[in-house]
C-alpha cells in the first residue's frame, strides 16, 4: 500500500506530462493547419504534371524513350527513398513507413535484387538501421529547415538523379504517408524512376507537336516531375506527421487524465481508511478509560 | 463562341481554372493564341504573360516564368514554374526574381544549368523592360 505522500506525489507528475502532451498536442494543431494548406496547395500541380506526362508518354514509347520514363532497361538494383520524420512521439507515423519500406526491402533481396536505401529524416534511418546497415547508403537531414520546400526537394532530386545518371541503381521508389485526413494517414510507395503512370489516369491518345523538340522538352520536363513528386512526398509527409502527433498526443492526454482520475480516488480512499482508523483508535481509546 | 476547358497551375496554387474562349501564350518560339480545336501541342514557356479571354469581352492576365503548356483535344494545361496574377507584379517583384536569377549564375557550375540560367535572366529583363513600357503607356 504506497503512503499519501508517494500517490501525491504520482499524482503531480502525472499530472506535469499532462500539461506537456497537451501543449504538444496544440502546437502539432497549429502547424498541422499550414501543413496541410500546403501539401493540398501543392496537389493540383503534381496531379496535372503527372497527367501531362502520362499523356506524353503514350507518345514516345520505344527505344528513343528516355531512361528516366522507359527505364535502364534491367531492375537489378533498386533504390529506397524512405521520407520520415525528424521527430518521434507521433504515434505509428514513423514506424508504419518504416515497416512498408522494410517490407519491400526484404521482398526485394528475396528475389536476389540489390536495396540501397536512402534514408530523408533521422527516424526512418534510426528504425532502418539495425536491419540494414550495409544497404544505407545516405541519410539527409532536413532538421534545420522549418519548412521544407522547393529548395529542399530539389536538393534531393538532384542526388537521386545523379546517382541515376552514374548507373548506381535501375529503380527508384518513394515511400511517404499520405495525408487523408488528421486521424489516417496512408503509408505509400511510389515509383519516381522510371515515372510511374498511375492507373486510372485517362491517357489522351494524341500526337503531339513539340516546340522547341520533343527531346529538349522531356529533357526538362522529366527531371521536374521528379522534384514535384518529392517536394509532395515531403510535404504530405509534413502533414500526416502533425496529423499524426495531435492524435497521438491527445490520446496521450486523456489517458493521462484517466489516470489522474484513478489516482486522485485511490489517494481519497486511503485517506479516509486512515481517518477512519484514527478515529476507531480514539474511541476504542476512551472506552477502555 | 466555342470554349474550351483551361487550366494554369503553379506549384503552390491553381492560378485558373475553367472554360474559356481563347488563351495568349508565351511560348518559347513567340506568342501564339489558341482557340478551341487547336492541335494538339506541347511548348515550353518564357517568361511573358498569359492572357485568358473568358467570354467576349473578358479576360485576364497573368505572369508566368517557365514552365509548359499542353494542349490537346479535351483541354489546355499551363504548367508554370512561377505564376501570378499579373496586378500581383511590379517592379520590385521582376527585380527580386532577377536578383535570384544572377545568384544562382554566379553559384552555378554546371554548364547546361549556366546557359539555361543565362536564358531566364535575358527573358526576365526583356520583360522588365516590355512591362515598364506597358505600364507607362
Amino acid at each position: 500500500m504506497p503512503s499519501l505522500k508517494d500517490l501525491r506525489n504520482r499524482i503531480a507528475s502525472v499530472k506535469a506530462t499532462q500539461k506537456i502532451t497537451k501543449a504538444m498536442q496544440m502546437v502539432a494543431a497549429a502547424k498541422l493547419r499550414r501543413a496541410q494548406a500546403a501539401a493540398e496547395a501543392a496537389r493540383p500541380y503534381a496531379e496535372r504534371m503527372e497527367t501531362v506526362l502520362a499523356n506524353l508518354a503514350a507518345g514516345v514509347t520505344g527505344s528513343s524513350a528516355p531512361r528516366l520514363i522507359a527505364g535502364t532497361g534491367s531492375d537489378k538494383v533498386h533504390l529506397l527513398l524512405v521520407c520520415t520524420a525528424e521527430r518521434g512521439l507521433c504515434g505509428a507515423f514513423n514506424s508504419s513507413i518504416a515497416r512498408l519500406a522494410r517490407d519491400k526491402a526484404l521482398a526485394l533481396k528475396a528475389e536476389g535484387k540489390t536495396v540501397k536505401i536512402i534514408c530523408v529524416g533521422k527516424k526512418g534511418y534510426d528504425l532502418l538501421k539495425r536491419q540494414f546497415e550495409k544497404d544505407i547508403i545516405e541519410l539527409i537531414d532536413l532538421r534545420s529547415f522549418k519548412q521544407v520546400g522547393y529548395a529542399n526537394a530539389e536538393t534531393i532530386a538532384q542526388n537521386v538523379l545523379s546517382r541515376f545518371a552514374a548507373g548506381e541503381f535501375d529503380v527508384a521508389t518513394v515511400f511517404f504517408s499520405k495525408f487523408k485526413s488528421v486521424i489516417s494517414q496512408l503509408p505509400t510507395a511510389q515509383r519516381i524512376i522510371p515515372a510511374e503512370i498511375p492507373a486510372g489516369t485517362k491517357v489522351i491518345e494524341a500526337v503531339y507537336d513539340y516546340e522547341p523538340d520533343e527531346g529538349e522538352i522531356l529533357e526538362t520536363l522529366l527531371p521536374r516531375n521528379l522534384t514535384v513528386q518529392v517536394l509532395r512526398a515531403l510535404l504530405e509527409n509534413a502533414a500526416s506527421e502533425q496529423g499524426a502527433r495531435m492524435s497521438a498526443m491527445d490520446s496521450a492526454t486523456r489517458n493521462a487524465g484517466e489516470m489522474i482520475k484513478k489516482q486522485t480516488q485511490l489517494y481519497n480512499r486511503s485517506r479516509q481508511a486512515m481517518i477512519t482508523k484514527e478515529l476507531i483508535e480514539i474511541i476504542s481509546g476512551a472506552e477502555a478509560l | 463562341m466555342a470554349t474550351f476547358k483551361f487550366e494554369l497551375v503553379s506549384p503552390e496554387r491553381i492560378l485558373f481554372s475553367g472554360e474559356v474562349v481563347s488563351v495568349i501564350v508565351p511560348s518559347i518560339e513567340g506568342e501564339m493564341t489558341v482557340l478551341a480545336g487547336h492541335a494538339p501541342l506541347v511548348a515550353t514557356l518564357k517568361t511573358g504573360i498569359v492572357f485568358v479571354q473568358t467570354t467576349g469581352n473578358n479576360g485576364k492576365d497573368f505572369f508566368v516564368n517557365g514552365g509548359l503548356v499542353e494542349i490537346n483535344a479535351a483541354s489546355t494545361t499551363i504548367l508554370a514554374e512561377q505564376g501570378r496574377f499579373l496586378e500581383d507584379v511590379n517592379a520590385a517583384v521582376l527585380d527580386q526574381e532577377i536578383l535570384s536569377a544572377e545568384t544562382k549564375l554566379t553559384g552555378s557550375q554546371d554548364e547546361d544549368e549556366k546557359k539555361r540560367l543565362q536564358d531566364t535572366l535575358v527573358q526576365l529583363r526583356e520583360f522588365k523592360h516590355v512591362f515598364e513600357g506597358r505600364k507607362a503607356a
